[in-house]
């Protein structure tokens, strides 16, 4: 421990005495063919401008990486960088002032401006103050359909949910299980946010999740999203599957009809080859309501002591959000890049449905930016058991998930 | 302790009645029984093996029992140097060194502390010793994932959050309710005689310990060993959480980062491979530790 | 040379004069020292751990550990989830399978093993090895393994037996048993080897008297044999006990808790809310309880099996 310190502290001069040199630890959970490869796109450019990435990925998912993140902070050697969600999953490392204010690097850069949807900053502010730069955007809002399978079927491919509905019956006939659906409850609550926006309307889902309103949730709406989720239970039936790469694989080899699930599957559909419309389809919103929750990742700097290190860190907080840094990290991640300015450099025609949407304003916040961690992961129980229980009914569900509400701050 | 072991080996065979013939219907049983259990035993490693030599196609083809089509190393190749962790595509390897680093020294603090527990607890009580052995036998049912942020305070209040000397610290600690159990209850089942005989020779604590204790417990040794071999070689939480630069993680990091990636495609030849490579060290401890699991050094000491 | 050390002392002494136990406290010094690294982690980081969790079972920290106080509330919301309900069920049933089959299957294994097998070595591996791998992978191989398209019951059908259904992990009333079977499989290798390693520290005099006696092996091993390894099937239940609270992995790379809730455990219950909903205080209190539980089954037993003054 002390030799490293000594030995840092060395190194901090030596560069310090040569071009300034940074080396930050910069710790994420993007592991995966893709994601690692998008990472390595701002390594590289961290690289270029003369200091030094240390990588320290941890794979997992939020669960596992985050309890270490947070152990480096409580520790007292926290990395230089951290990726989050970006949502309320940061809020008390900023309450306790444990993380860099980036306000400055947000004004001189432009931010506010730049920034496409607002709500991404929104996000990390706090009080006024930014505390996060946001580096992507995914979102919930789409549908996934196999027209491979809908042609074994005979049947036409679905332009929305209801179209969706009616046509589960025939392709059960064919053999085919309409909803792929994977096990793991984040992936049942993530369907069922989406339905509800498709069915609800953004109002009624914003005043269930923004106003935490629990006549919203008991309203008529609702019910309407309620009783189309518990029917949908029986559209996934043939097909167990844990893993949601799983599931999309079910509507890559035709097995399964349709898919909802974030932009993310996409990559899993460029795998193994599928072209956007000629394999596959897809259906922003259900097809219902042309909208997008848009969430994504961020990146946040705890406090440090060392000067030159804080200056590192907004340096790169800066870069991450540089147009060729932004264009070369999302096309690689197939995410859309955070800022409405720059061009990617190769759009299919599901992403470009994305773009257009963002575009022309229609967004929402994502879940996970207005609900705490822990309402959503009661929410996360809730749907889960709903869709493995046939026995449970859309009214008794309705009313646990509004005493859920109830409780939320 | 090297020597006396193989003496005693040497001395005494397997226990039990001798057999008579060799296809008598004891034997039939007992071999019997042993090979179906073993095919329950082997039935998922041989789903893993065949896996790691398949290509990915051949994989989602979806006959899990069936042998390869066509042997490919290339997965054994990958999970080993090229899988990516992060930014890093050096595979398994990267980490190798490090999990050493980590393994030698807690293995073998914690083994020694928790024989000496063992042996002090069941030969030297003294006023209070079963209360601590009480704390430590709940200590055990305490998941550790629980005891996380309290340690990272410690270990920052101590000065050594972050370094090599705090994670051996943390393995000793959670390895020792276990490991002292298992000493204490072998070191009780020692013949008393023993002892009591020493202690009239004018013997103390650690001659007694060194020359008596230690030569008669090689089989428990085996025991905590594979215990702590596993348990520190597969820590994953640990190790990331309590060191506090990429460069010194152990490898179990890289092996969580090529099989846990939550998005992006599974490359679930590579996965069984990395962890079939991950698993070989304690593998190789498991067999070469047979011969220590001798029988009978009491029963010999005692009739002398 | 140790031993021969050993024997020297026990000719000498023969039949003779019983030794004091060393009661004194400067006599028992060395065991005092020896002792300390054990006393310092009993109390700093066990009951010290415990402690703090406690204390912050009763605040609302979320991501940090905060003493902001809530009295009883993390309790209360504990009492009402269903999931904790299920999960304590759950715990129930399998621990009490788990408990019975590893004891039976990790003696019956270590006793045919030490009846002078051919190749011990190779079988106490391949029951062995099992333990060695991490979980994140043995569990998608038995979720293969019972999955109904691609595991055994595809193969059995295959063989002739259409009718043949066994589909554990899609059916929320036997998930369990599908963990059970899995954990079964990773867990009784070590328990096997504690039980061998307990059966080659028995005298071979008590086998030659037993055969004289014309009592069976069987008999032997369950009238003379077992109550001989108390001490051992101690150690193994220990052992097995604590896997069993603190059952985790197993399930994450399994179930995920699955179908629904039905496969959810309390150390799950307790992870899922520190670092998925990010409710420390929540977490803790699951916790505080799983000890409080833990405690009120052991003290007793501990105080019978540990409290009594068997020798010095």
């Amino acid at each position: 421990m002390k030799l490293t310190t000594k030995l840092m502290a060395f190194s901090a001069i030596v560069s310090a005495s040569s071009a300034s040199a940074v080396e930050l630890e910069v710790m994420h959970w993007w592991t995966s063919g893709g994601e690692a490869a998008a990472v390595g796109k701002f390594a590289e450019a961290w690289d270029a401008s003369g200091n030094k990435w240390i990588d320290g990925a941890i794979a997992g998912g939020g669960d596992t990486a985050r309890p270490i993140m947070v152990s480096r902070i409580i520790g007292g050697d926290p990395p230089a960088a951290f990726q989050f969600n970006h949502g309320r999953q940061a809020e008390e490392l900023i309450e306790a002032g444990l993380l860099l204010d980036l306000t400055d690097v947000a004004e001189a850069e432009g931010w506010a401006d730049i920034v496409n949807p607002p709500n991404l900053l929104d996000a990390c502010t706090v009080d006024g103050r930014i505390y996060c730069a946001p580096v992507n955007i995914h979102s919930w809002q789409w549908m996934w359909l196999s027209n491979g399978a809908y042609e074994k079927a005979g049947l036409p491919v679905p332009t929305n949910w209801t179209e969706f509905s009616e046509s589960a019956g025939a392709l059960q006939d064919a053999g085919i299980t309409p909803l792929a659906m994977g096990g793991q409850s984040w992936q049942q609550n993530g369907a069922f946010g989406v339905i509800s926006v498709a069915l609800a309307g953004t109002e009624a889902w914003l005043a269930v999740n923004r106003d935490k309103s629990v006549d919203a949730v008991m309203s008529d709406e609702y019910t309407r999203v309620f009783e189309a989720f518990g029917a949908a239970r029986s559209l996934s039936e043939g097909l167990n599957v844990q893993d949601w790469n799983q599931a999309t694989a079910a509507v890559i080899n035709d097995t399964a009809g349709a898919q909802i699930m974030g932009d993310w599957a996409q990559g899993e559909f460029a795998l193994a080859g599928e072209v956007a419309g000629e394999d596959y389809s897809c259906l922003p919103g259900l097809g219902e309501v042309g909208v997008l929750q848009t969430g994504g990742d961020a990146f946040y700097f705890p406090v440090v002591d060392d000067a030159e290190i804080t200056a590192g860190q907004k340096e790169l907080a800066a870069l991450l959000l540089s147009p060729p840094v932004q264009v070369s990290f999302n096309s690689a991640k197939g995410s859309l890049p955070v800022r409405g300015d720059v061009d990617l450099t190769t759009v299919n025609e599901c992403t470009q449905k994305g773009l257009d949407l963002l575009a022309a304003g229609a967004t929402l916040p994502a879940g996970e930016t207005l609900l705490s961690p822990d309402t959503v992961t009661q929410l996360n129980d809730l749907m889960t058991e709903f869709w493995n229980t046939p026995s449970m009914t859309a009214a008794e569900v309705q009313s646990a998930y509004a005493d859920i509400i109830a409780d939320a701050d | 302790m090297a020597d006396s072991g193989t003496m005693t080996a040497a001395m005494t065979g397997p226990r039990g009645p001798k057999p008579k013939r060799a296809f008598n219907r004891t034997n039939i049983m007992i071999y019997g029984t042993l090979i179906v259990v073993a095919l329950y035993y082997a039935l998922p490693l041989y789903v893993m093996i065949v896996t790691s030599l398949k290509g990915l196609p051949e994989i989602q083809m979806g006959n899990i029992f069936a042998p390869p089509m066509e042997i490919t190393f290339e997965p054994w190749v990958k999970a080993w140097a090229q899988a990516c962790t992060g930014i890093n595509c050096d595979g398994l390897s990267r980490g190798f060194w490090n999990s050493v680093r980590i393994l030698i020294p807690s293995l073998i603090i914690s083994v020694a502390v928790a024989s000496v527990n063992g042996y002090a607890l069941s030969m030297w009580k003294f006023k209070g010793s079963e209360v601590f052995f009480g704390i430590l036998m709940i200590g055990a049912f305490i998941p550790y994932q629980i005891m996380l942020y309290p340690i990272v305070i410690l270990l920052r209040e101590a000065g050594l959050y972050g370094s090599l000397t705090g994670l051996v610290l943390v393995h000793v600690a959670f390895g020792m309710p276990i490991n002292t159990l298992l000493f204490r209850n072998y070191f009780a089942s020692i013949p008393e005689e023993l002892f009591k005989a020493a202690r009239v020779d004018g013997a103390g604590f650690w001659a007694i310990f060194f020359r008596i204790m230690l030569p008669m417990s090689l089989p428990i040794f085996v025991v905590s060993l594979i215990i702590q071999v596993t348990g520190i070689w597969n820590d994953f939480l640990f190790g990331v959480t309590y060191i506090s630069s990429p460069d010194r993680y152990p490898m179990t990091v890289q092996l969580n980062n090529i099989v846990n990636s939550v998005q992006g495609v599974k490359e679930y030849n590579v996965n069984m491979a990395a962890t079939l490579l991950t698993g070989l060290v304690p593998l190789v401890i498991y067999f070469a530790s047979g011969k220590l699991f001798v029988r009978g050094i009491a029963a010999g000491a005692v009739k002398g | 040379m140790a031993l021969s050390d050993a024997s020297d002392v026990t000719a000498q002494v023969g039949q003779g004069t019983p030794a004091r136990k060393p009661t004194r406290i400067f006599k028992n010094l060395s065991s005092k020292i020896a002792s300390l690294p054990m006393v310092f982690t009993a109390l700093v980081i066990f009951v010290g751990g415990t402690v703090w969790t406690i204390v912050y079972s009763f605040t609302s920290s979320g991501l940090l550990p905060r003493l902001k106080w809530v009295g009883l509330d993390q309790y209360e919301r504990l009492w009402s989830s269903r999931k904790w309900m299920v999960s304590i069920e759950n715990l129930a049933v399998y621990g009490i399978c788990s408990l019975i089959l590893t004891l039976v299957i990790g003696f019956t294994l270590a006793a045919l093993l030490d009846r002078k097998v051919r190749g011990e070595g190779m079988l106490r591996t391949i029951f062995l090895y099992p333990f060695a791998l991490s979980f994140i992978v043995t569990g998608l191989v038995w979720q293969w393994i019972l999955n109904p398209q691609l595991g055994l019951q595809n193969v059995v059908r295959g063989m002739g037996w259409e009718s043949f259904a066994f589909d554990p992990m899609n059916n929320s009333k036997i998930v369990m048993f599908g963990l059970l079977i899995a954990g079964l499989w990773q867990g009784t290798g070590l328990i096997m080897c504690i039980m061998l390693a307990g059966l080659r520290g028995i005298d071979e005099d008590i086998w030659k008297a037993a055969r004289v006696d014309g009592i069976g092996t069987v008999k032997t091993y369950i009238r003379v044999i077992i109550p001989m390894m108390r001490p051992v099937f101690v150690t193994s239940l220990v052992l097995i006990g604590s896997g069993i609270v603190k059952l985790y992995d197993l399930v994450v790379a399994q179930t995920s808790g699955g179908p629904g809730i039905s496969s959810q455990v309390p150390a799950m219950y307790v992870m899922t809310s520190m670092f998925g909903g990010q409710n420390l205080g929540q977490g803790f209190a699951a916790s505080t309880m799983m000890l409080v539980t833990v405690v009120i089954i052991l003290v007793p037993w501990a105080i019978l099996e540990f409290g009594g003054k068997k020798r010095g």
